[in-house]
Formats: structure tokens, sequence, C-alpha cells
């Protein structure tokens, strides 16, 4: 059977149905699998929050090993003590905390509204941490991260995650070599919530010197780097109103 | 006779070397400078060409006498996004790390124009057979260059391949880094990657000068 493709009325029927076909294979696929979808990103968030305040499998310096999904809810309940709401002068507890959706949270705050901050504290070993959510932009997409801060407001870790920066270099901000610079520098400039900023070139690739508020660039991520730097900053404007009232030196 | 017949055979060594996508017919260069500053990269990257070029070659060359020529590249583009879709939302709800990994290549894979010459040239003229050993031997030639470059980036760019570090550690000065070698940072950027495919080019064809072309 030969069938005449070149026919505009075939053309247009073909068009929408494939369209439809199409269509109805991706929504099916994308409902059926949402449920799973989600938990899977609920277990990754409580995998970063820990994995920012040091709860980890990690075992050597080179890689990022989280705790395993099938753990992470009751290591989560066991490690963060308290999660609580800012939002403005009001900060109430509030258990699903890390649901929150700070890219929105970070909108509203850029249009002049008063976001619902999240803020997670956690214990281990006796000490407190006290684990912010960030999000910025990178040079293609969203990037976004936490960082666990002491009463002192010095990093006790981060972890960054990103959605499409170049594989091989603005990537690697996710990188172990990359987050762990952070841990031990200071957010504080005298009595400026002043961040951490990405340098190049600060004479310091081993990252000795921890009270400069920078750590070493990735090299050809320019763009990538100023934006967690900004991020970073960003967040600390966000927040310092609160920190102030947790800051003890 | 083996599984593979001489022809079939062609079809999927041909792009590995004489009639390679990226050094010869100079198809899919943007995703070959920007995702290659290291091996793991390069690798992952290839592999998800391998899939989504063998499936969509099959697809298309099943739909090939009812796709409507006007129209053809959008049913094309529909057909590959559709794949990557699928793909990427099954890998999340199943494989969420990997997911991970590969998410950052989604976008690269759909807009890579092999995928697209391939179904242009070859699967909407060829049965589903064929279009899949098509697809397996560009995806495999695409591969392979990815890989080189990907190698010596990572390797002179970084001094480490899939992460070890082979030549020494670059701080603590030991290894090479002993003997005052230094990493060239200019290996990660864009422009170098452009410069080994030149140097595989120029490789290739001195080699071989059937593929020299006559001004």
């Amino acid at each position: 059977m030969a069938i005449n493709t070149d026919k505009n009325v075939y053309t247009v029927v073909f068009a929408a149905v494939m369209v439809i076909v199409v269509g109805s294979v991706l929504a099916l696929t994308a409902s059926g699998l949402s449920d799973k979808i989600k938990e899977n990103e609920r277990f990754e968030k409580q995998q970063n929050i820990l994995y920012a305040m040091g709860v980890n499998e990690n075992v050597d310096e080179g890689t990022v090993n989280f705790i395993p999904a099938d753990k992470v809810e009751a290591e989560f309940t066991k490690y963060i003590k308290e999660q609580l709401v800012i939002e403005g002068d009001k900060v109430t507890p509030d258990p699903n905390a890390y649901l929150i959706n700070m890219k929105k949270e970070v909108a509203v705050a850029k249009s002049g509204g008063t976001p619902k901050l999240p803020l997670f504290v956690g214990e281990k070993d006796g000490k407190k941490f006290y684990i912010i959510p960030m999000y910025g932009k990178g040079l293609w997409d969203a990037i976004w991260g936490f960082i666990a801060l002491d009463d002192q407001m010095v990093v006790q870790g981060v972890y960054f995650d990103h959605k499409g920066e170049t594989p091989g270099l603005g990537a690697n901000i996710k990188q172990r070599y990359f987050m762990d610079d952070f841990v031990g520098e200071t957010i504080m400039a005298g009595t400026e919530y002043a961040g951490i900023e990405v340098a190049k070139g600060n004479n310091d690739p081993t990252n000795l010197i921890k009270d400069d508020n920078e750590v070493d660039a990735l090299a050809g991520a320019t763009i990538t780097g100023n934006g967690v730097s900004a991020m970073i900053s960003e967040t600390m404007n966000l927040y310092k109103d609160y920190l102030k009232t947790i800051r003890t030196n | 006779m083996g599984l593979l017949s001489k022809k079939d055979k062609g079809l999927i060594l041909d792009p590995l070397a004489d009639n390679n996508p990226i050094t010869i017919q100079v198809l899919g260069i943007c995703s070959a400078l920007a995702i290659t500053a290291e091996l793991k990269a390069s690798i992952v990257m290839a592999l998800s060409v391998l899939f989504v070029l063998a499936m969509g070659n099959v697809v298309i060359s099943l739909m090939r006498n009812i796709i409507p020529s006007k129209i053809r590249i959008i049913v094309q583009l529909v057909v590959v996004a559709a794949l990557v879709i699928i793909v990427d939302q099954v890998l999340k709800a199943f494989a969420y790390e990997l997911s991970k990994t590969l998410s950052v290549f989604v976008g690269l894979i759909i807009t890579n124009c092999i995928i697209m010459g391939r179904f242009e040239a070859f699967a909407l003229a060829n049965g589903p057979w064929k279009s899949f050993l098509d697809g397996i031997g560009n995806a495999a030639g695409y591969g392979l260059i990815l890989v080189i470059i990907g190698f010596f980036r990572e390797l002179l760019g970084s001094g480490t391949l899939l992460g070890f570090k082979v030549l020494g550690d670059p701080i603590a000065k030991t290894g090479l880094y002993a003997l005052g070698y230094e990493n060239n940072g200019f290996m990660l950027l864009s422009p170098m990657a452009l410069i080994v495919v030149g140097i595989i080019i120029w490789v290739q064809r001195s080699r071989n000068p059937a593929l020299v072309e006559e001004n």
C-alpha cells in the first residue's frame, strides 16, 4: 500500500497524531514515575543537608559518598534536631522545612517580598551546626547547595550541586577538592557577613589562609565560580538578621 | 558466514576510521568541544549517544515510509527528544545517581548533529537492522574521537585520568611535578579540543592520502 506522504492533509494529520501520541506517552511516563522521582528528590535533599554537616560516608579524599538512600531518613531525624522557617522576624519550627523550594523563596526576596527561609539545626558529637540552603545561577543554569556554619560563623562543610554546568570545568564545584576548601573559612569580615569569594590567583592554592573570605577558583570555570560567590553572599544577606541572633563571637 | 555480512560489518567499521563522523564528516563538533575536558564525561557522552542513535535510527527506519517529507526534520527531532526524555525520567525514578551524572548531557544529545545527520542520511532510506548497525557504528566512531580528545585533555590539562592522579600530585610536588612539570591549564579550555581534533584529522589524512580533498 503506497501512501502519498506529500499531501498537505496527510502532513497535518500525521503531525496531529504524532503530537497526541508522543504527548500522551510522555505524560504517562511522567505521572507514572512522579511519586518515585519525588521520593528520590526528597532523599537527595536529606543527603545533601547531612553531607554539609559532615554526616556522610566519605572514606578517602577523592569522592563524595552520601548516606545511602535507604538509611537517610532515619539519619536525618537523628542528626537534624530542629527545622526552622524564618519569615521576617518570625521564626517557627516546621518538620517539613527541608521541602521548601529555595528557588521560589529567592525569587520572592528579589521581588521585595518576605521569603520563608528554611534553616536546619544539626547536632553531632555535642556540636551544633546551622545549615543554610542556597540557590543561585552558574554559567548555563541553576546552581544550589547547603552551607553548614557553627556559632562562630565558621564554615563546617558545604555541598554544591548544579543543573548543567560544563562537565570537567564548572561541574567540578561538586568535587571534593573544591568543596573541602571551604571548610574552616569564616564568612565574617569584621562584623560584616561577607560570605566567601571564589577567587582566581589568590596565591593560596592549598587554602591555608582561612580568614581571607577566599577559596581558590577552578581553572576554566570563572562564571560558575562567580556564581558560587554571588550565591553565598546573597544567601548571607538573606539570613544575616537571624545569624546575628546565634553568633557568639 | 559470520553473524554479520560484509556489508553490515562495513556499516559498523567504516565510521570508526575512513568515514568518521567527527574527523571526516565534521559533525558533532560542538559536543566534542564542550564535554571532553575529562575522560569520564567523554565516556558517558559516548555511551549515551550510542544508545540514543541506535534506538532513534531503528524508530525512524520503522517509520520511514509514513513520515511526510515536508516535516521529516521535525519528526526526527520529536523522536530524539521523546527518547531522551523517557530515558531521563526512567533513570530518575530507578537509578537516581546515574541520572544526575547524565542530566547534563541531555540537552547536548538532543542537539547533536550526528543524530539528525544519520536519521536524514541513513535511517530514512534503509531497514531497521541496517539502521541499527549504522547507529552503533557512527556513535562508536564519534565516541572513539571523544575518548581520544578526553584522554589528552585530562592528562595534559589536569594531570589525571578518570580522576586518578597519574602524573603525581601538583600541589605536593610529587611524581613528574617534582621535576618542574606544570599542568597546561589551556588544555581544559574548548579551543584546545578543536586543536586536538585538528591534529587527529591531520594524522588520519597523512596516513590515508585518499581522504585528502583535491582543490
